[in-house]
């Protein structure tokens, strides 16, 4: 069992509030991602929910339990930090089994289980060695072995793949949902990367300063964006944003257009354009443009497209895919 | 630091270095050929330096007059013991400091360090008296206990400049693990500061090693260290040099050897975190 709640819980660092009234419900089992850019708070929520901090006001609960007063080692919790924070002095077999020996485990059973844990983690060669000795991504698999050999309530993750070079950390990625995979116990998992946080969650929370923007599933998320915040955060390239007289026809202040949403002609069309940039990736073309009386344009277009610079091209987007925001920023629908 | 210098320059600044170094090291090279000397060659006009009757007679006398193995026996247990319980003290204060800082930690730190320059005459006579009162002049556990509370400033420093040093997750980690504090203390954060905790120890047991104030006006015989068997070679009727010399080389002797075999931690104690 491992549902966490947050009943409008708010952190303040001497005046300045950090985390303005959040609640929250993670079910038992569930992958829950804390997304937004750096400064949104999502690191001290997390570490809210460890109890490395303590709530300002509000109520933190694990399964059905307040442990606003509980101190961290109580919780059941387990953490992976981004620095890995293991214990430097020990070796990769006491870095797993320290949580087992603090919690009174006899000695045949800690052995077991840091045997089943280094397996799961092909650490077994390793477990003689310090972590100095260790590549990042072996380090951070001992730092998840950690975690996982005291099993745990849920996994706190906090921007743990940040310190590893994009393959390893795609490769790391895909190890981590397969992790949750196996042991469907309830993971949050803390990142300023939206890829990250579309390819593992089941849920979405999207943070901006101090508050939930939006709480769903990737594609609820990517699909009905409730406001320009998570619109803008969620997607990538990000959605185009139009003003003007597109917009007011639509009955809208703005509207919102995702890259991939548009379709492109040589010859006519809604907005006339100039191509600044075209990016070719192969499987796709990105194309940086500047719309006329528009701005600029961000679009994405399937396999090769043929298009130079200062080519000028007509953009039209596609009916159902458009968002429309109110002036505050809201989504209408 | 890859300055490039002359030739010419490189000899010159390590010639000035040796020269230092000689200056610095000058009276404890000639206390201890002196404690080799008669009483007159220790006196003689010109000096002698290398060439007089080398002789152990002096050190047979300092023997033969006052047990040496008593004093240095005093000087160990009050220099390892004060400063042994010192640590224990130290380490929680340190941890709370650099981990769990308060509005006024940092009032307090200077508050420690402010003691360290007050004049030590200036609560001679009240200590004294509590010492007299209390039945504590002349016992290890009194000066073992001023002895401690001399150096606590300075260890607390020491070590909460290292603890600062130890990066906060890998105590989170701890805790995140189910240790609790006496725990997390004990098995991660004093391993990970061994380096630390011993330049520290080091440091704070040659400086009570070297302490003479308290140790002269609190012990008389019992208690007295070797600062204090030094001292009584200096009678009125004037000084015996030579035994001087064999009493004080007998009396740094231990201390000296020590420093030699840990300069490296000494050096990186005295300057760390002075230059990161």
């Amino acid at each position: 069992m491992g549902s966490i709640q947050l009943k409008s819980v708010r952190k303040a660092f001497g005046g300045v509030s950090v985390i303005n009234g959040v609640d929250l419900d993670i079910k038992n089992g569930e992958f829950a991602v804390f997304v937004g850019p750096s400064g949104c708070g999502k690191s001290t929520l997390l570490r809210l929910i460890a109890g490395l901090e303590d709530v300002t006001s509000g109520e933190v609960l694990i399964d059905g339990k307040a442990v606003t007063d509980v101190g961290p080692a109580q919780r059941g919790l387990a953490m992976v930090f981004q620095s890995y924070a293991l214990y430097p002095h020990m070796s990769v077999r006491n870095n797993i089994a320290f949580a087992l020996k603090m919690a009174g485990e006899k000695t045949d059973v800690i052995e077991r289980k840091v045997a089943k844990a280094a397996a799961t983690l092909n650490l077994t060669d390793y477990l003689d060695r310090k972590p100095r000795q260790l590549s990042g991504g072996q380090r951070q698999r001992v730092a998840i072995g950690r975690a996982i050999v005291r099993e745990p309530k849920a996994f706190l993750f906090d921007e743990p793949l940040s310190n590893l070079d994009a393959s390893l950390r795609v490769q790391m990625r895909v190890e981590i949902g397969e992790l949750h995979n196996d042991l469907k116990t309830t993971m949050i998992y803390v990142t300023h990367d939206q890829v990250e946080a579309m390819t593992m969650a089941d849920k979405i929370v999207v943070l901006d300063k101090g508050s939930v923007a939006q709480v769903g599933t990737p594609l609820e998320l990517y699909n009905r964006p409730n406001g320009l915040f998570v619109a803008g955060f969620i997607g990538s390239p990000k959605m185009n944003f139009i003003k003007g007289p597109s917009s007011e026809r639509r009955g809208a202040a703005i509207l919102g257009i995702r890259p991939e949403h548009v379709a492109v002609s040589t010859t006519a069309g809604e907005w006339p354009a100039t191509v600044r940039l075209a990016e070719h990736l192969g499987s796709d073309t990105f194309v940086h443009a500047e719309g006329d009386g528009i701005g600029p344009l961000t679009l994405r277009l399937e396999g090769e497209a043929p298009l130079k610079p200062d080519q000028r091209i007509f953009v039209t987007p596609r009916e159902a895919n458009i968002h429309k925001f109110d002036t505050n920023g809201r989504r209408i629908d | 630091m890859a300055m490039k210098q002359s030739p010419a320059k490189r000899v010159g600044v390590t010639v000035a270095a040796w020269l230092v170094a000689f200056l610095i090291f000058f009276p404890i090279l000639w206390t201890f050929l002196t404690s080799f000397k008669s009483e007159l060659d220790a006196i003689a006009m010109p000096p002698k330096f290398l060439f007089f009757n080398w002789t152990l007679e002096n050190y047979a006398e300092v023997q033969e007059r006052s047990n040496y193995l008593k004093y240095a026996f005093n000087s160990i247990v009050l220099s390892v013991g004060a400063n042994f319980v010192g640590l224990l003290i130290a380490v929680p204060a340190a941890w709370a400091m650099a981990f769990a800082p308060g509005k006024r930690t940092k009032d307090l730190l200077m508050w420690m360090l402010s003691t360290k320059m007050m004049p030590a005459v200036g609560v001679l006579v009240p200590i004294y008296l509590l010492f007299r009162d209390l039945g504590l002049l002349d016992s290890l556990w009194g000066i073992g206990f001023v002895l401690m509370l001399l150096n606590l400033p300075i260890i607390i420093w020491m070590l909460y400049t290292y603890f600062k040093e130890i990066p906060v997750d890998i105590l989170e980690a701890a805790r995140m693990d189910g240790a609790s504090l006496l725990n997390e203390i004990l098995y991660v954060l004093t391993p990970m500061a061994v380096p630390g905790i011993a330049s520290t120890m080091l440091l704070a047991i040659i400086l009570s090693w070297n302490e003479a104030f308290w140790t002269l006006n609190l012990a008389t015989s019992n208690a007295a260290p070797l600062t204090a068997f030094i001292a009584s070679y200096s009678a009125p009727e004037g000084f015996f040099w030579a035994k001087l010399s064999a009493a004080s080389t007998l009396a740094i002797a231990p201390i000296l050897v020590l420093g030699w075999f840990s300069q490296k931690q000494l050096v990186r104690g005295l300057t760390f975190g002075a230059v990161k």
